[in-house]
Formats: structure tokens, C-alpha cells, sequence
């Protein structure tokens, strides 16, 4: 009977492996006539995935997959799956076995991914639409030959906050500090993600978000500190549903996001801090381990083409690299349409294009409330670094205070629940005892008795 | 024929039970590069507090539970068997939800913006303290604790209360000294059904507390996230390790009287 279960568990992963092997092999491309499934993995709400004539979106991935069945006369079909941050990529894509064919990180990822060899360099012969992008996204500084991205969206972090809540006066210095104004404890949120958080403090003293020397960062670690007791949260996505409703009134968040969220709650205001603040681009890869890189190609030359890329600058809400697309009259209006907010009286209270790119809708050409600097862009550190960062995060995050009710209660419970097991079972063996020695009493007399 | 019948078992448990213990013991104690170290697991040190609060918390949330879950259970249990259905319908409701999506929606509720406050007029602050993770525990596992009760007073025979008040029990002893130690071993598994999961929640720490402190659930989330594996797997064995001692001193106090009241 065991010689039987072993051979059976061995049919099992035999049979496990060989289907394992199956689903490996059925992704490589392309004999005609058969469904070619396209893995794209791209950040959570970062594409056009809707038909709404009225907000000028369409479901581009659908888009995409008619588009190339026109063309080439193959079905594909595009797998779409997200990533909240740019490390949950990172670690998918070196540990899983999936395979992606594209991926949407941003600037200081990609400087990774090309020193670790984890991209294929783009067929920019194929890429038609490649002019559409605007020249100062061309030769970043993350990809300066310009091999392996084709820039996808860009924008910068400012500070959101609640007019009806934030005096005009603690806004005026436009700075990082409304972000360590005791005046608002408990309704300022801080970002959930080192990188991130350490900029908004680094910016706030002056340093270097990209300092190579870990004192700088032990700096701005005892600024977050500071800042932990005064802070309603450190979150995610959440500050959506937070800012919205209004459960926070301050908070450091990208451009795009913010008009996303005016376009609920019109309290909300906008500022880039004086100090500087974080630029960032994020840009279409075909990773390594693609099998379909034809069509990989063909996704991207789609996306930064005019239709799909509006759909998307539309749907997202960031600023767009993509040149063609802020030349368009459509894409402004539309733009204004969805995202600008106006008072009663037709004032324009945010003008989002003035959000977006810095400058007011008639003058087209592209550039920032000031000039960005290279600095700005958030680099890949050293592995030093990178594992100081980490451990001093770690130590902010670890850092609990704890009140004294949660300790008091607690000991509490757990006296009084231990006191009581252990005299029930004290009466429990006191009454056994009693039990047994009757017992052996009325045994000893009925012994007697015979 | 047992042991084939069994096979796929075996097969299920060693692949998915054994095999990933196996796995969280070896990277418990070995660095990256794959070579045998203690470091993962004298470097806890820095987490006591985290572990402290996490079992404080998820104490004072069990003990709540307990609170709230037996007498619901118990009436539950001795109301007529066509109300008994609707009474676990209602209670089961709730958990067809996703456990997230409840989460997320009490943050929704509670939040300072949020549903309650808006339209009561009210400005409590709860989210974002120790209380609303405390609550969204109890609200969260509180079936996990009324389901074996109420399994556990229904198996009791119904004559066990006319006995009790034979022997001059009145409603209260009836109650303490009969009915509470025979459903004793529902209380057992009501509190490890809740404490277990308390004790190892990370989202709802994460999202009714704010993220200003962590329990433990929530560090071992970042560890594994942020790529340090070794020393995720390092306070994983150890939260393995304390839960088991804690439901062992649980077995401890009870072993001997699970058979039912005592002579």
C-alpha cells in the first residue's frame, strides 16, 4: 500500500512539472490564426481602460488589440495586471516566473534595470510614432544613449491641502514646512514609502535627495521623527478617499493625483514647494524576459501614438511627454473640461493645465513652474545607501508609542484570565482528590466488609 | 485502501504545509548569500515592542470578542431553531464580504471625514489609534468567535437545564457552573480562532491605524516587501513560535476538563 501512495504522489508532481512546462511553452509567439496573449504590467488607474465620449477616453488596451488584428491580422490580447510601487515590480519581475512583455517603471527603476541587464533594447526603426515625443524627453539621464524607454508620463510632487481648513497665512511661504505645522496635527499624511518620505524632509532642509552620504540622511530621518507625532497616517492610495473627504487636510502628493481628486472635492489647492520637489518620468520597457517583443514594440508605438496617448493623458491626469498631444487644441479643451475647477461666477480657481505644465494654456511650449533640475530626479543609490535607508525607514516605522491604557488592559485581562484558570484548576484538583480519596474509602469498607 | 484515499492529502499537506514551514525555517537562519547565521534571529530585538503591542492589542480584542460572542451565542443557541437559522444568516453576512474591502469600508465610515461623522454632525477621531485596530479586530473576527460557542451550547443537552435547577441551580450557577464549563471547548477555539488572526493582521493596522505604529503583521509585510526575506521569515518563526505557547498554555488549563463538568 505505500509502494501505491508513492507512486501516486510521484504521477502527481510529475504531472504538476509537465503542466508547469506546458503553460511556459504556450506563450511563445504567433503562428497566425492563434490568440498571442501580451502580459503588460503597468502602476494601479495608469491607463485609459473606459469608453466615455464625454471625458474624450476610450479602453485603449481594447483599442490596441483592434488596431493590431486590422494590421497584422493576429488576435491579441492584452493581459493587464498593476503594481502599486515601483519595488513590488522590481521584486515581481526578478522572482516570479511570469514573464512581462511591457513594464511602465519610473526614471531611477529604469537606471536599475539597465545596470542589472533586465531590459531589451527598443527597434526604434519600428517605433513611427517615436517623433510625437517631445525632445527634452529624449536621452535621460536614466537611459542616456536612448535605447531601452519610450516615455510614458511625467509630472512632479507638490502639496495638497484644504482651503476651507488651511489658513492662507500657513500657506503663503508655499514651503515644505505646512507638513511639520503643529497648528494641524493629526491631519497631515506623510507617504507610506521610503523614498518618498525621506525626499519631503531632505527638500525641507536643503540636502540632496539623491546624498550619497548617509549623515544627510540620518538628518532628514530625525526630521520624520519629528514629524511622526503630528502625523495623521502614512498611506498609500488611501490619501485619495482621505483628502477627498476631508479626514486629512494636508498632504505631499504628485501633480496628476491632485486634479484627480479636485475634481471631487473643490477645496482642495495645489502648490510646488519653494525648496524644490521630486520630478519623475515614467517610460514604457520591454523587459528581458518578454516573449512577444514584436508586439511589445507594436503596444508602444500605439500608446505614443496621438489617440491613445490623449485617451491616456486624459484618463490619468499627469502631464504627457508626448509633443503631438500638447499641440492638440482637443487635448486642451478637453483637459479643461475635465479637470479645471470654476466658481460660480466662471472664475477659474485651478486651471490644470497651469498644475500640469506650468504655464498658462496660450503659451504651448513645454516647461515647469521653474527649471527642473537633473537633481530632482530621484537616482538609483549605492547598495549602501539603499540598506542605510532602509534600516533607518525601518527604525521610523518600528518606532511604537504606545499608550498606557493598551498596557494596563491588557495585563488586565491576562492576570484575571490566568488567576481564574489556574484556581478553577486548583478546585478542580482539590475536588478530584476529595472525589478519589472517598472513593478509596467506601473501597476499603466494602473490602472490609467481605 | 485508507492510505491511497489519503495519498493526495499527504501530497496536499507535504507540498503545502511542510515544504513552506521547511523553507521559513532555512531562510530564518541563513543571510542572502545563503550561508547558516544567527543575526535574523538576535536582530529581533529591535521588535519587541512591535511583538508587545501586538499581542496587547490582540488580547484586549479577543477578550472583547469573548465578551460580546458568548452571550450572543448562548442566545443564539436557545432561541427556537427556525430564528437560530436566520440569527447565524445575519451573523454569517458580513463575511461574504471580502475581509479588505470590510476593512477599507470602516476606515470609509469611521475616518474624521468620514460617513459617520458627516452625517451626525459629530468630530470623533478614532482612526488612526489603537481603539478603531482593537474594533476593526473585533468586528472583523467576531463570527470566528460566536460560530464554535453557539456549535458548542446548541450540542448541550436541552435537559442539562432542568437538571441543573433540580439540583438547586438557580438561572446564574445553572449558567456558571454548568453550562459555561461544558461549552468551555468552544471558548478555546472561539479565542484561538480570533487571537490567531489578530495577532498576525496587517491590513487592518495598516488602514484603521494609520501606519504611525505596526504590529507585527505589518513588519513582516515590509520585510518581504522591501526584499529582506531572511529576516521576514526570521519573525514569522517567531510569531509561529509564540502562538503556539501561548495555545499551549491555553491546553494546559483546560486539557483535563474537556470531557465536561467535573464530578
Amino acid at each position: 500500500m505505500k509502494f501505491i501512495k508513492y507512486i501516486l504522489i510521484f504521477i502527481i508532481c510529475t504531472l504538476l512539472f509537465c503542466s508547469c512546462n506546458n503553460s511556459d511553452g504556450s506563450d511563445t509567439p504567433a503562428s497566425s490564426g492563434k490568440t498571442v496573449s501580451l502580459n503588460v504590467y503597468n502602476w494601479g488607474e495608469y491607463i485609459s481602460d473606459e469608453d466615455d465620449e464625454e471625458y474624450g477616453l476610450f479602453d485603449v488596451n481594447a483599442g490596441f488589440e483592434a488596431y493590431y488584428k486590422e494590421k497584422y491580422g493576429v488576435e491579441v490580447k492584452v493581459n493587464y495586471s498593476t503594481y502599486a510601487t515601483n519595488e513590488d515590480m522590481y521584486a515581481k519581475l526578478t522572482n516570479s516566473a511570469v514573464s512581462y512583455d511591457i513594464v511602465i517603471p519610473s526614471d531611477y527603476m529604469i537606471q536599475k534595470m539597465i545596470a542589472n541587464d533586465m531590459l531589451l533594447p527598443l527597434d526604434f526603426s519600428k517605433l513611427t510614432n517615436y517623433s510625437n515625443i517631445s525632445d527634452s524627453f529624449k536621452n535621460m539621464y536614466y537611459d542616456p544613449e536612448n535605447l531601452y524607454s519610450v516615455p510614458y508620463t511625467y509630472g512632479m510632487v507638490g502639496i495638497i491641502y484644504n482651503s476651507e481648513f488651511v489658513k492662507p497665512d500657513d500657506v503663503k511661504g508655499e514651503s515644505w514646512e505646512l507638513l511639520w505645522n503643529e497648528k494641524y496635527a493629526g491631519k497631515i499624511l506623510q507617504f507610506n514609502n521610503p523614498r518618498d518620505a525621506f525626499a519631503t524632509a531632505m527638500y525641507k532642509e536643503g540636502l540632496n535627495i539623491n546624498s550619497s552620504d548617509p549623515s544627510d540622511w540620518d538628518k532628514a530621518l530625525a526630521e520624520l521623527k519629528a514629524q511622526k507625532p503630528i502625523l495623521q497616517g502614512y498611506v498609500n492610495d488611501e490619501i485619495f478617499n482621505k483628502m477627498k473627504s476631508a479626514s486629512a487636510w494636508i498632504s505631499a502628493y504628485f501633480a496628476g493625483d491632485y486634479l484627480t481628486m479636485a475634481a471631487d472635492n473643490t477645496d482642495l489647492r495645489f502648490y510646488y514647494p519653494t525648496e524644490g520637489t521630486n520630478y519623475f518620468v515614467d517610460a514604457m520597457c520591454i523587459p528581458k524576459t518578454s516573449k512577444n517583443y514584436d508586439i511589445a514594440l507594436e503596444y508602444i508605438n500605439y500608446m505614443i501614438g496621438v489617440e491613445a496617448a490623449t485617451a491616456n493623458a486624459l484618463y490619468i491626469g499627469y502631464a504627457s511627454p508626448n509633443q503631438a498631444v500638447l499641440d492638440s487644441d482637443y487635448y486642451k479643451e478637453m483637459l479643461d473640461y475635465n479637470y479645471s475647477i470654476y466658481d460660480d461666477e466662471d472664475n477659474c480657481l485651478v486651471d490644470a493645465w497651469d498644475i500640469l505644465y506650468g504655464k498658462t494654456k496660450d503659451e504651448a511650449n513645454i516647461s515647469y513652474p521653474y527649471n527642473p533640475a537633473y537633481e530632482d530626479y530621484y537616482k538609483d543609490e549605492s547598495i549602501d545607501i539603499q540598506t542605510h535607508v532602509t534600516s533607518l525607514w525601518e527604525s521610523l516605522k518600528t518606532e511604537n508609542s504606545t499608550e498606557l491604557w493598551v498596557h494596563i488592559t491588557s495585563a488586565a485581562i491576562v492576570i484575571s484570565v490566568l488567576g481564574f484558570a489556574i484556581r478553577s484548576t486548583y478546585i478542580r484538583k482539590k475536588r478530584s482528590k476529595f472525589y478519589r480519596d472517598r472513593d478509596r474509602e467506601i473501597r476499603k469498607q466494602k473490602q472490609a466488609q467481605k | 485502501m485508507s492510505s491511497i484515499a489519503a495519498a493526495p492529502h499527504i501530497f496536499w499537506a507535504i507540498l503545502f504545509i511542510v515544504l513552506p514551514l521547511l523553507i521559513v525555517i532555512v531562510y530564518a537562519f541563513t543571510d542572502p548569500e545563503g550561508a547558516f547565521t544567527l543575526e535574523n534571529v538576535t536582530s529581533l530585538k529591535d521588535y519587541v515592542s512591535i511583538f508587545g503591542l501586538s499581542i496587547e492589542l490582540s488580547v484586549i480584542a479577543t477578550f472583547i470578542c469573548l465578551l460580546v460572542g458568548y452571550p450572543l451565542a448562548y442566545i443564539i443557541a436557545r432561541s427556537k431553531p427556525q430564528h437560530q437559522k436566520i440569527f447565524i444568516m445575519l451573523l454569517m453576512l458580513p463575511m461574504w464580504t471580502n475581509l479588505l474591502i470590510r476593512t477599507y469600508s470602516l476606515m470609509a465610515l469611521l475616518d474624521d471625514g468620514g460617513f459617520i461623522n458627516t452625517v451626525l454632525g459629530t468630530s470623533f477621531h478614532i482612526v488612526g489609534t489603537k481603539g478603531a485596530v482593537i474594533f476593526g479586530m473585533v468586528y472583523d473576527f467576531l463570527p470566528y468567535m460566536v460560530l464554535p460557542i453557539y456549535t458548542c451550547v446548541s450540542k448541550i443537552d436541552k435537559h442539562m437545564w432542568e437538571v441543573a435547577s433540580d439540583l438547586g441551580c438557580n438561572t446564574v450557577t445553572t449558567l456558571t457552573k454548568v453550562i459555561l464549563p461544558l461549552s468551555l471547548s468552544g471558548i478555546i477555539s472561539g479565542v484561538t480562532m480570533v487571537f490567531v488572526p489578530s495577532i498576525s493582521t496587517f491590513y487592518i493596522s495598516q488602514k484603521l491605524g494609520g501606519g504611525t505604529f505596526e504590529l507585527i503583521g505589518d513588519t513582516i509585510e515590509r520585510q518581504f516587501v522591501t526584499g529582506a526575506y531572511n529576516v521576514g521569515a526570521a519573525i514569522s518563526l517567531v510569531m509561529m513560535i509564540l502562538i503556539l505557547i501561548s495555545l499551549g498554555i491555553m491546553n494546559y488549563f483546560t486539557e483535563e476538563n474537556e470531557g465536561g463538568i467535573v464530578p
